[in-house]
């Protein structure tokens, strides 16, 4: 019989992350959906009637691509982070460092996992957002780049994070204190040059300010930050964590013991 | 390729594992330079007290756990040059439960198959065999955690089987797992050796060893410090202890005239006799009957790899 582990046990760990994200749909993609048609509410709708323009559109048109952002951020990272922890407390993943799947297709596994979460919300977000406003696409082509490449960045980081985590609590503490923060001074809310020059220099190291333009930029066709940048940021944080991930994976100290 | 039969399922050489420590402990050295070679067809056993690192090694084995130095190498391929191709053949049943619970029972076995390379329509068939043969099929359709305790266990066995594994380990899988149930699992692991699989497994029932398996490596701290064949071991027994049954009480006066004879009183009707290697038992039986002592029965005390292991574990 010929045996195809990188394939059949890709296709195996995708399909069964996809059957569970669909069958928990009430926790994995109805969350995201009603906490961002409460921003389009009260930021866009009822507080956005009342705020100027930015870059010449309206504030919510301006919010809707960084709120979906952040849900796709969300998503991706949650997704990863909780499934890789899951597995590793009950030891199910086991299973798959007693296979003979290559290290690279069991996370190339949990990051399309976090992917498909990322952009099954991203989809259902921008629906919502049409019952709040209108959308324009200025460039299909970046809009899905920028989402897909954030999602992968962020089911990277959320698999990391996992590794190193000890308790359920250390995956909660990234959240809080670092993903949280940077997303909402990530530029979703605001241009960052309405901000005073100090604030607007220190927002250029927040790596969500890329992610949130780019994505921005493929709806409206406006960004704070060149579009090169942005994706080379983004590319290269993605390189980073899959290599930190391999290695990881290879020496085994935090998995394999 | 074709498959070479001279070319060990299993060999092992000057294998190390060490935890690394905290700052309080100072780590453990799990396993201290074990070697080790198992032909294809055998049936073997790791014989250890716990924390012997019979744990350690099946891991290090299997990919579960990474070595600190030594090589091992499954059907002549290293772990370290070729781990995916070592690790398709090896069949896994662990020490501790490792699916997930919530999950329904063929999808266990059947996303198992997938890991190693077989599509669900292709693993079926033999999800359907190794289920009926391990009395599961019944219970395809409920999630893990509703089978019992004896269930789990062998679902552990079904789970490693799914792929064909030429060589399976098998991390005390009788641990926790009444007589009946043990004795069915044996004739099963018997069976499945006859029909050409590799066994090795770990336990410290000694009984288990003695029943099943051709052969044994007693492994204590660390090491391996006796390997042969069953026969082997217990011919290397320096002495073997009897029991025999007296029809009457044996009285203190009985014993005043045994004196000088390797026999002591344990209860009102019951003797033990240790008996040198190769020392004939004639002796001390008619020994027995001129004083009037009727024997009743005579029996072995418990398991005879047992008292090999004793002394050998005893005598570090
Ligand atoms: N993850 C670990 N971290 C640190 N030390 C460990 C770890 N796993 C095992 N050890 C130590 O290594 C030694 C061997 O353990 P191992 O689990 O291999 O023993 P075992 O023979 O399987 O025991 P048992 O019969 O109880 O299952 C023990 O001293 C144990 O404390
Ligand atoms: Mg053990």
């Amino acid at each position: 019989m010929d045996r195809h582990p990188i394939t059949t046990g890709y296709y195996t760990m995708v399909r069964k992350e996809f059957i569970r994200i669909v069958r928990i749909w009430a926790q994995t993609l109805l969350p995201p959906i009603i906490t961002t048609a409460l921003y389009f509410a009260i930021f866009g709708t009822f507080i956005g009637s009342q705020v100027a323009k930015i870059h010449g559109v309206s504030y919510i048109e301006f919010i809707v691509p960084g709120l979906v952002m952040m849900a796709i951020i969300t998503s991706s990272y949650t997704n990863t982070v909780s499934t890789f922890y899951f597995a590793k407390w009950q030891h199910t993943i086991d299973e798959l460092f007693a296979s003979p799947m290559p290290d690279w297709v069991v996370i190339a596994g949990f990051v399309t996992g976090g992917v498909m979460r990322g952009v099954l919300v991203g989809i259902l977000v921008i629906g919502v957002s049409l019952f709040f406003t209108h959308l324009l696409i200025y460039n299909m082509f970046v809009l899905i780049a920028a989402a897909v490449l954030t999602s992968v960045l962020f089911s990277c980081a959320g698999l990391v994070n996992a590794i190193f985590a000890k308790t359920f609590d250390a995956i909660n503490i990234v959240t809080t204190f670092v993903l949280t923060p940077l997303t909402y001074l990530g530029g979703v809310f605001y241009s960052i040059n309405q901000l005073p020059p100090i604030f607007r220099t220190l927002s250029l190291a927040n790596p969500i300010l890329y992610m949130v333009n780019a994505f921005r930029y493929g709806f409206l066709g406006i960004s704070d930050v060149s579009l090169g940048l942005s994706f080379g940021v983004i590319i290269g944080l993605i390189i980073i964590l899959l290599v930190a991930s391999i290695l990881l994976f290879k020496r085994g100290t935090k998995l394999k013991n | 390729m074709a498959p070479d039969p001279t070319v060990p399922a299993l060999e092992i050489v000057n294998l190390k594992k060490k935890y690394a420590g905290t700052k309080k402990n100072p780590g453990t050295d799990a396993l201290k330079g074990v070697s080790l070679t198992v032909p294809q067809g055998e049936f073997f056993a790791f014989l250890g007290p716990n924390g012997a690192g019979k744990t350690s090694l099946i891991s290090i084995v299997a990919g579960l756990a990474v070595k600190s130095s030594g090589e091992v190498r499954v059907h002549g391929i290293s772990i370290d040059e070729h781990a995916d191709h070592a690790k398709a053949f090896i069949g896994l049943v662990p020490q501790e439960m490792n699916f997930n619970i919530f999950e329904k029972v063929i999808n266990i076995v059947l996303d198992q198959a997938g890991y190693y390379g077989i599509s669900r329509a292709e693993a079926m068939p033999q999800a359907e065999k190794v289920l009926k043969d391990l009395s599961l099929w019944e219970k395809r359709n409920e999630a893990a955690q509703a089978l019992s305790g004896g269930m789990k266990r062998r679902l552990l066995i079904a789970r490693a089987l799914v792929h064909k594994p030429r060589v399976l380990l098998l991390d005390e899988p009788t641990a926790g797992v009444d007589v009946e149930l043990r004795r069915g699992m044996w004739d099963f692991l018997r069976e499945l050796n006859e029909s050409g699989t590799t066994i090795i497994l770990t336990t410290h029932y000694l009984e288990e060893a003695e029943q099943l398996c051709r052969r044994v490596a007693i492994i204590n701290q660390g090491e391996i410090i006796k390997e042969g064949t069953v026969k082997e071991l217990l011919t290397s027994l320096s002495s073997v202890t009897l029991l025999v049954d007296t029809k009457e009480p044996v009285l203190l006066s009985n014993m005043e005239l045994l004196r000088g004879y390797p026999i002591t009183k344990i209860d009102e009707t019951t003797l033990e006799v240790k008996l040198e290697h190769n020392q004939p038992a004639n002796d001390i039986f008619r020994k027995l009957s001129s004083i009037g002592i009727n024997i009743m029965n005579v029996r072995n005390s418990g398991s005879r790899l047992e008292e090999v292991f004793v002394s050998l574990v005893e005598k570090k």
